[in-house]
C-alpha cells in the first residue's frame, strides 16, 4: 500500500466532505429565508434546543467560573496579582469559555439529538414520506432547527456568562477572602461591550454549526441502527472540531 | 389518450451497479399494476424515480403525457400532488399523533385549518376502517396492520390520481394482509386512480392486480393480465410464482 496515495485519498475525502457540508448548509440557509416558515416547529425547537439546555449550560458555567477563579488566584499569587481574579474571570468567560463550552456541551446534547432524530427518520423512510406529502424536509425539519439553534445559543451564552461570573464570585468571596462588592465592581468596570459581543457572535455561529452538522449527518445517514449511530458520532465529532477551528478564526478576526 | 403514468427507458446506477436498465411501464386510470421481482432487483427504485426521491440517469417519467423529470421544481411540486404513497414500514411520523400524520399534507402543504384537517383525517380513518378512537395516539402504539391503515389513510386523504404501494402486506399475518388487500382494491376503485404496487407476496399480487409485470436484472421481463400469470410461458415468472430455488433465477442467499 502506497502511503502517499492513502494520504491523498484521505485529503480528497475530507475536502469533498467539507464541500458537501457547505452545500448542505447553504441549502439550509436558503430554506430559512424562503417561505413557508413552520412557526410551530420553530417554537418547539426553541424550547427543545434553548430552554431545555439551560440546566446543562448553567451547571457547566458555574463550575468553570469557580475553577477559573481558583486557578487565576493561584497563578496570580506568583507575581502578587491576586486582585485581578474578577477581571480575568469575566474576560475569560465572556470572550472564550462561555461560548466555547456552551458550544461543546450543545454539540453533545443538540447536534447528537438532531442527527439521531433526522437519521432515524431517514432510515425509516419518514423523510421520503414527507417529500411525497408535498412538504420540503429542508423547510419543515432542518430550517426550524438551524434557526432555533442560531438564535437561542447567544441567549444561552448570555446566561452562561452571568452564571460563570457568579461561580467565580462565590469562590472568590467564600474561599479567597475577596470583598463581594469590590469583586462585582471590578468585574463590571473591567468588562467591555465588545467582550460580550464577541462571545455572542461566536455563540450564534456555533449554534448554526451544531444544528447544521447534526442535520447534515442525519439527513445523509443510511444502513439502519448502525448508520444512525455513525451519524450521531460524526455529528458530535464534526461539530466539535468545526467549533474549535471557527472559534480561533473569529477570535483572530476580532483581535485584528 | 396518454397513460396516467408512464416510465420510458428509466436507467439508474447505484454504487456501481446498474439497478434499472431501461424500465418501461405504463398504467391508466382505474387500473392496478403490480410489479413483482426478487429482493434487490430495483423494485423500490422503480417507485422512487417517479416520486422524485431519486433522479434517473436516463429516461422519462410522463404524468398525463408531460415529462416531470424536465419540469422546473415549482411546477413539478404541483404535479407531485397527484401522487400518494403507502410506504413499506408505514413511515408514519412518530413525533405526531395519528390524525396529524394522516392530515400532514392538508396542514403543511395545503394550509387547511387544523379543525377541518382533523375532520377530514377522521373521515379518512373511517374509510380505511381504523377506529377514530386512535386519532390522538402516537403511531408507535398501533399494531402493524393499523399502522398500514393509517399510512393508507394518509396516502388517500388528498384524493391522489396515482397511488403507489411498497410491499403493502410485508410483515402482516395472512388475515390482516388480506384485509389490507381488500382495502387497496376498494380505494383504487373508489378514487378511480392509477395504482402501482411492488410486492413479492403472490397472494397479494393476484388480489390487487389487473396486470402484473416482472422486474429482473433491471428490466421488465414479462407483463400480462393477472389471469395469465400461470400460463405466462416465461420460465422466470414460473419459477417466481412457484417459489422454486432452482431455475433461471439464481437465489441470492
Amino acid at each position: 500500500m502506497n502511503p502517499f496515495a492513502s494520504i491523498g485519498r484521505g485529503t480528497i475525502g475530507m475536502l469533498s466532505e467539507i464541500g458537501r457540508f457547505s452545500a448542505f448548509a447553504g441549502r439550509a440557509i436558503a430554506a430559512v429565508f424562503s417561505p413557508p416558515l413552520f412557526l410551530g416547529q420553530f417554537l418547539r425547537q426553541c424550547w427543545q434546543i434553548g430552554y431545555l439546555s439551560l440546566p446543562v449550560i448553567g451547571i457547566t458555567a458555574v463550575f468553570i467560573g469557580a475553577a477559573l477563579a481558583l486557578n487565576i488566584y493561584v497563578g496570580g499569587a506568583r507575581f502578587n496579582a491576586e486582585q485581578f481574579v474578577p477581571n480575568i474571570v469575566v474576560l475569560g468567560i465572556t470572550r472564550e469559555l462561555g461560548p466555547v463550552l456552551a458550544g461543546l456541551m450543545l454539540a453533545g446534547r443538540v447536534s447528537a439529538g438532531i442527527a439521531a432524530e433526522i437519521g432515524t427518520m431517514r432510515v425509516t423512510e419518514q423523510i421520503d414520506a414527507m417529500t411525497t406529502l408535498s412538504t420540503d424536509p429542508f423547510r419543515y425539519l432542518i430550517a426550524p432547527r438551524v434557526l432555533a439553534a442560531t438564535l437561542t445559543l447567544p441567549v444561552l451564552v448570555l446566561v452562561a456568562d452571568i452564571i460563570g461570573v457568579m461561580g467565580g464570585y462565590l469562590v472568590a468571596v467564600n474561599s479567597l477572602d475577596f470583598n463581594g462588592a469590590t469583586y462585582l465592581r471590578n468585574t463590571f468596570d473591567f468588562v467591555e461591550a465588545q467582550d460580550v459581543i464577541l462571545g455572542l457572535v461566536k455563540a450564534g455561529v456555533f449554534g448554526f454549526i451544531i444544528a447544521a452538522m447534526g442535520a447534515y449527518q442525519g439527513y445523509h445517514s443510511s444502513g439502519g441502527a448502525l448508520g444512525v449511530g455513525r451519524a450521531t458520532t460524526n455529528a458530535v465529532v464534526g461539530s466539535i472540531v468545526l467549533i474549535l477551528a471557527v472559534n480561533y478564526l473569529i477570535t483572530a478576526f476580532f483581535v485584528e | 389518450m396518454a397513460a396516467k403514468l408512464e416510465l420510458v427507458g428509466i436507467k439508474k446506477m447505484l454504487r456501481g451497479r446498474q439497478v434499472l436498465d431501461g424500465v418501461d411501464i405504463d398504467v391508466n386510470e382505474r387500473r392496478s399494476l403490480v410489479i413483482i421481482g426478487g429482493s434487490g432487483q430495483g423494485k423500490s427504485v422503480t417507485l422512487k424515480c417517479p416520486l422524485g426521491l431519486m433522479k434517473p440517469d436516463a429516461g422519462q417519467v410522463l404524468v398525463d403525457g408531460a415529462d416531470v423529470t424536465r419540469m422546473p421544481p415549482e411546477i413539478r411540486q404541483r404535479v407531485m400532488r397527484k401522487f400518494g404513497m403507502l410506504f413499506q414500514g408505514g413511515a408514519l411520523f412518530d413525533s405526531l399523533s395519528v390524525w396529524e400524520n394522516i392530515a400532514f399534507r392538508l396542514i403543511n402543504a395545503d394550509k387547511v385549518s387544523r379543525a377541518d384537517a382533523r375532520e377530514r383525517a377522521i373521515e379518512a380513518m373511517r374509510k380505511v376502517r381504523l377506529s377514530p378512537d386512535f386519532a390522538d395516539v402516537r403511531p408507535i402504539e398501533l399494531s402493524g396492520g393499523m399502522q398500514k391503515r393509517a399510512g393508507l389513510a394518509r396516502a388517500i386523504i388528498a384524493k391522489p390520481d396515482i397511488l403507489f404501494f411498497d410491499e403493502p402486506t410485508t410483515g402482516l399475518d395472512p388475515i390482516t394482509a388480506d384485509a389490507i388487500n381488500d382495502l387497496i382494491v376498494e380505494m383504487v376503485k373508489e378514487l378511480g386512480c392509477a395504482a402501482v404496487s411492488i410486492t413479492h407476496d403472490m397472494a397479494s399480487a393476484r388480489k390487487i392486480a389487473d396486470e402484473i409485470a416482472m422486474l429482473h436484472n433491471g428490466k421488465i421481463v414479462w407483463r400480462g393480465p393477472t389471469a395469465s400469470l400461470d400460463t405466462s410461458g416465461n420460465s422466470m415468472v414460473d419459477q417466481f410464482v412457484a417459489g422454486r430455488a432452482e431455475g433461471p433465477i439464481q437465489a441470492v442467499v
